[in-house]
């Protein structure tokens, strides 16, 4: 037994592990019968058909024709840019628009490659004038710009 | 004929107002230039410029949105042509002609022939849409809950088929869309589903969050991920002196331009396919009647005057399920229905005969779009450049603020944007496993209406699942749906599918 394709072993288990999480909340929900369908019918056929569909393409990772790796996870882009919009969503009801969006340009930023203070800071401050113009001003968005109001 | 005028002339009474044609003007203008940015394909542009329009009122919104649609079909081949960066998947195939005949000096040339290739495709689909939409809506009128059931399995079937990559992935992608669709409130019995106990949930998932994330925060990590030096192009400098095709080129490109336009139109009527798989199949063909196939890869005038007709038409013509049926065809056109939902109009057959003014007015609106194309592009050209010459990471920062806004303005709610970051990385998971996102999100949209047909159908049969094959139509259907799924299962077509799909980039 070898394992050719990673994606496909990856991606089976992660149908598998949606289609079973469907099933297993959709036993809350009545399932009535195929004439008076209950909000557990169609939710719970679909977690089986997605949990079969999801053996069939981890299977199939064995019998692949090339080997085909998952490869490196971009973990610094990944936690950076979910750091800054998750600011971005707490901020933006608590301190309000202006800190919010700044801190997003600047976490958002340094999930690239290169990161220059002398470049940032400019961009950060033209986009949040720019955003003020076009959606709170312009489009008249109704978000509060500080904490103070 | 004439009624076929009257209905036109209706359109352009209501599409050719200041107040429309400005919105127009915008549109196209935001849509060439968000189209023109590398890794923003029409589906996060139309996402992120989606608030914009909600406070138009609801014919001027749906001509902004069309104006967005086709101006980053449009912006896509642009860059396309000047840089070898395909500003959507669309326009890959134009990548291959259309950047060796600007590496040759004649970038001008290419521009022109696509911008003309688009708007005779706009104007044949234009065209299109107004002769059988009528007839189409009122067919659709007499379907009933199988019908539909069956017609939506038969498009998500499709879009799976015509997916790129494994089918199987992109059938199981579908079920997980058809689950995040089902998140909400079940009209039903009222019950909430699948909310994890979150009010703001209620409402079900906001599709600008799931197409936000699948495609505007994953497309972004996958390019982070590939560096800098991945997205640094190959801008030309020379200066683009004459834009016009010699005599030649133009006599070389009328019969790319008609096949294409033919081919695109096809495959845009199909719901589930799109412009991607019509700009493959045109240059394809223009490859096997060309008379000088040894150009092709090397600046062959007719491999970008195929493709580029063909997306066009299929872009205009996957309006036609989605305006009379009420099925999207796409992502994108999904996007399209959403924004109709929220001015309050229920998409479907009716809307014909409700608001004719709307949907005449739309269709005389592509038009107008597809023709402002055209003036817009070729002087603007310089302005395009300078802007592919901003770089990478200085736009990333930018393109996520205005996700950020876009998504938090849509319903005021912070667990939106929380959302979004699970949706974004589940996009860049699904990059990195190969599953392909499109057919995803149409379940997504299709989901509930599937269930809400199939209970109905299946009410009105006493559970008896043989309805869907009682009646003809929704037989029909059916029928063709397994005919799609048992001919893409023989080895032979199988070939042909991936080769299909990797062709162009290797020729």
């Amino acid at each position: 037994m070898k394992i050719k394709s990673q994606t496909d072993l990856w991606s089976g288990i992660m149908f598998i592990g949606f289609g079973l999480l469907a099933i297993w909340i959709s036993r809350d929900y009545p399932f009535g019968t195929a004439s008076r369908m209950g909000p557990g019918f169609f939710p719970t056929w679909i977690g089986i058909i997605m949990t079969v569909l999801g053996v069939m393409i981890a299977a199939s990772c064995l019998k692949a024709e090339d080997e085909d790796k998952v490869g490196k996870w971009a973990w610094r882009p990944m936690i950076l840019m979910s750091v800054g919009f998750l600011l971005f969503g707490w901020g933006i009801d608590h301190v309000g628009f202006v800190p919010a969006s700044a801190a997003l340009v600047v976490i958002g930023a340094a999930a690239g490659t290169q990161f220059r203070w002398k470049e940032v800071i400019p961009l950060a401050i033209g986009l949040v004038i720019g955003c003020w113009a076009l959606f709170i001003k312009g489009l008249e968005l109704p978000f509060p710009l500080f904490w103070w109001r | 004929m004439e009624e076929l005028f009257a209905n036109l002339a209706l359109g352009f009474q209501t599409a050719v107002t200041l107040q429309n044609l400005i919105y127009c003007f915008i549109g196209v203008f935001v849509g060439t230039l968000v189209g023109v940015l590398p890794g923003i394909g029409p589906l996060a542009a139309i996402a992120m410029l989606l608030p914009a329009t909600f406070n138009l009122p609801p014919v001027g919104a749906l001509i902004m949105l069309a104006g967005i649609y086709y101006g980053t079909q449009y912006g896509g081949s642009t860059t396309a042509i000047l840089v070898n960066l395909p500003g959507e998947s669309a326009s890959v195939v134009t990548c291959m002609d259309g950047h060796a005949m600007a590496k040759n000096g004649r970038a001008g040339p290419a521009l022109a022939i696509a911008a003309v290739g688009s708007f005779f495709a706009g104007t044949v689909g234009t065209i299109l849409i107004a002769l059988f939409g009528p007839p189409l809506a009122e067919v659709a009128l007499k379907f009933g809950a199988p019908e539909y059931f069956s017609l939506m399995t038969m498009g998500l079937i499709a879009s799976a088929v015509l997916a790129s990559g494994s089918m199987l992935k992109a059938i199981a992608m579908i079920f997980l869309g058809l689950i995040f669709g089902i998140v909400g409130t079940d009209v039903n019995s009222g019950m909430s589903r699948f909310t994890f106990g979150a009010s703001g949930l209620a409402d079900g998932l906001s599709f600008v969050v799931v197409a936000m994330g699948l495609f505007g925060f994953g497309e972004i990590l996958s390019n982070l991920e590939k560096g800098e030096e991945a997205s640094s192009r190959d801008l030309l400098n020379a200066k683009l002196t004459h834009l016009y095709p010699t005599w030649e080129d133009i006599k070389l490109s009328t019969g790319s331009i008609i096949r294409g336009t033919a081919i695109g139109a096809f495959f845009g009527t199909l719901p589930g396919a799109g412009p991607t798989i019509s700009a493959f199949s045109a240059y394809a063909l223009e490859k096997k009647v060309a008379k000088n196939p040894e150009m092709f890869g090397k600046g062959a005038i007719q491999g970008v005057a195929g493709p580029e007709s063909a997306n066009n038409a299929a872009a205009q013509c996957a309006f036609i399920p989605t305006l009379t049926l009420g099925i999207p065809g796409s992502g994108t056109m999904a996007l399209m229905l959403g924004a109709l939902t929220i001015q309050g109009i229920a998409p479907g057959p009716q809307v014909m005969t409700q608001r004719p003014e709307l949907f005449w007015g739309l269709i005389a609106s592509m038009w107008i779009g597809n023709a402002m194309l055209v003036i817009l592009n070729l002087p603007l050209v310089g302005l395009w450049v300078k802007l592919l010459r901003v770089p990478y990471r200085l736009l990333f920062p930018a393109i996520l603020t205005f996700m950020a806004i876009g998504v938090y303005s849509v319903n005021n709610l912070d667990l939106d944007i929380y959302l979004t970051v699970f949706f974004g990385l589940m996009g860049y998971v699904f990059v990195k496993l190969k599953c392909e996102p499109a057919p995803l999100i149409l379940a997504f949209v299709l989901g509930p209406l599937m269930e809400e047909n199939l209970r109905r159908a299946l009410l009105i049969s006493r559970g008896d699942p043989l309805v869907f094959f009682n009646r003809p139509i929704s037989a029909t259907f059916l029928i063709l749906t397994i005919l799609l799924l048992v001919v893409m299962i023989l080895p032979a077509v199988r070939k042909k599918r991936e080769v299909a799909y990797q062709e162009p980039p290797s020729a």
